[in-house]
């Protein structure tokens, strides 16, 4: 280990900016799904609210590590029966990053359908009422009152789900994409000192977690600016 | 989808379901224990033990799972007193080493629950337990874990779900339950979704029948809670 020469520190390094990307693209998908999620619930018709029930129902009742199973092979047959179509023979792989995104994007909006939610529930009806009064258009009135305000309540929510995404980034490496976990596997297996490795790596994500949890605090006191605390 | 290849998989998944609810059933119950004495540790007011607790749970709780399984089933072989110890037999094992790794995790994330369980009995409770002459084992049995289970029980029967779902990352250690079993069959066959649907499938019925367990258990526990029965009119009451 260390960062001379023939250390691992780089390799390492660059796993864990592996890990934090797809932490933070599956993060950011999973807000797009959160957010449709939260509005076919609270204002959609029946159908959107049917079809975000079985989503947040079913991604929830099943591993992580199936549905990463299920976009980087499922990825893999789709391309291939594409490519079949244009003459092209063999098997087709699906990026293992882009799929495993993808996975963490799906199981962490359904979590985050929940958040939003509920965050959009704590927010009290007077205040959209005034924005109403006040001859607001309902875009407007999304943008200027009951974003910033579900936002602060849906903070420690997402800081949750943060940390949650941040672990499930680590299955990304049954993909093959050299994530942290997957750098140190490798280090472990060349080395012969999975222990060091291991014990590295899972320092390396107390790290981050605990870099990223200091960012969500001072995140929440700027939220909640006037908010008066008993 | 493919009636004879969809039949096929589903008999070769159930075949994993017993691996899955047994490593969950072991884990959980073991997960208790050590959730139980690091709860103690954390409320016991002694500052080395509340310490020790909080740092288990830090890490615990800020590492993924699948890092704590390879350091155990990977790592501790590294070492030479672990290689000669009377634990080797066990620690070679891929079940041993993925029971203790789902134990360990459970203990972390179960022993604040019931840390908060307990927090939340009120204080005037207690107070008259004591004003009553109980001892404190007595108040402790009587008095603080009733009231705590009650609290902690949801929280509890969302954690025991998340065990029957991170279970399925043994399969990287190579145990054969059903994700195990799922991957394998996708590799042989490349029909990724029919076997995601099936498996996924069966994983949601085992979640569902243990949130209904749970829920039948809640309800059993908090019977001041329910509706009370309607006398009929007529009836001498």
């Amino acid at each position: 280990m260390g960062f001379g020469a023939a250390g691992w520190g780089k390799g390492l390094a660059g796993g864990a900016l592996t890990t934090v990307l797809v932490a933070l693209g599956g993060f950011g998908f999973g807000a797009l799904l959160g957010m449709l999620g939260a509005w076919a619930k609270i204002g959609g018709g029946r159908i959107a609210r049917g079809l975000a029930d079985g989503y947040t129902t079913v991604l929830r009742g099943i591993p992580d590590l199936l549905v990463i199973y299920l976009f980087y092979f499922g990825g893999s047959s789709v391309l291939g029966a594409v490519g079949h179509l244009f003459g092209a023979t063999g098997f087709v792989g699906f990026p293992g990053f882009l799929a495993g995104t993808m996975a963490v994007g799906v199981t962490s909006g359904a979590q985050q359908t929940e958040v939003y939610r509920g965050a959009f529930r704590a927010i009290s009806r007077g205040e959209i009422e005034a924005a109403m009064a006040c001859g607001m258009s309902p875009l407007l009135r999304l943008r200027r009152i009951i974003a910033p305000l579900a936002l602060r309540h849906a903070l420690p929510g997402l800081g949750n789900v943060w940390q949650v995404v941040l672990k499930e980034a680590s299955l990304i490496s049954v993909t093959g994409v050299v994530d942290l976990l997957r750098e140190s596997q490798i280090g472990a297996g060349s080395t012969g000192r999975p222990f060091d490795f291991f014990i590295a790596a899972g320092a390396i994500y107390l790290l981050i977690s605990t870099v990223s949890s200091w960012g969500l605090r001072r995140a929440e006191r700027h939220f909640s600016r006037g908010v008066r605390r008993a | 989808m493919d009636n004879s290849f969809a039949w096929d998989s589903l008999l070769d998944l159930l075949a994993g379901v017993p691996l899955t609810l047994r490593l969950t059933a072991i884990s959980v119950a073991a997960g208790a224990v050590g959730a139980g004495v690091i709860a103690g540790m954390r409320l016991s007011g002694v500052l080395v033990l509340d310490m020790l607790a909080r740092a288990y749970v830090f890490v615990f709780r800020g590492t993924p799972l699948l890092v704590q399984i390879f350091l155990i089933y990977y790592g501790l072989g590294q070492m030479r007193d672990v290689r000669t110890s009377v634990f080797w037999p066990f620690l070679r094992d891929p079940y041993w080493c993925a029971l203790l790794a789902l134990a360990l995790n459970n203990a972390a994330y179960a022993s604040e629950i019931m840390r908060g369980g307990i927090l939340s009995v009120p204080h005037g409770q207690i107070e008259a337990a004591r004003a009553c002459g109980m001892s404190r084992i007595l108040v402790l049995r009587r008095i603080v874990l009733p009231l705590a289970i009650r609290q902690a029980l949801p929280g509890y029967g969302n954690e025991v779900i998340s065990m029957v779902k991170a279970t399925s990352l043994t399969s990287i250690i190579t145990l054969m339950e059903i994700t195990g079993i799922a991957a394998k069959l996708i590799a042989e066959s490349y029909r990724a979704i029919e076997v995601f649907v099936i498996a996924g499938a069966l994983y949601l019925a085992i979640n569902y029948t243990l949130t209904r367990l749970m829920a039948a258990l809640e309800h059993h526990l908090t019977p001041y809670l329910r509706e009370r029965p309607k006398i009929a009119a007529g009836e001498p009451s």
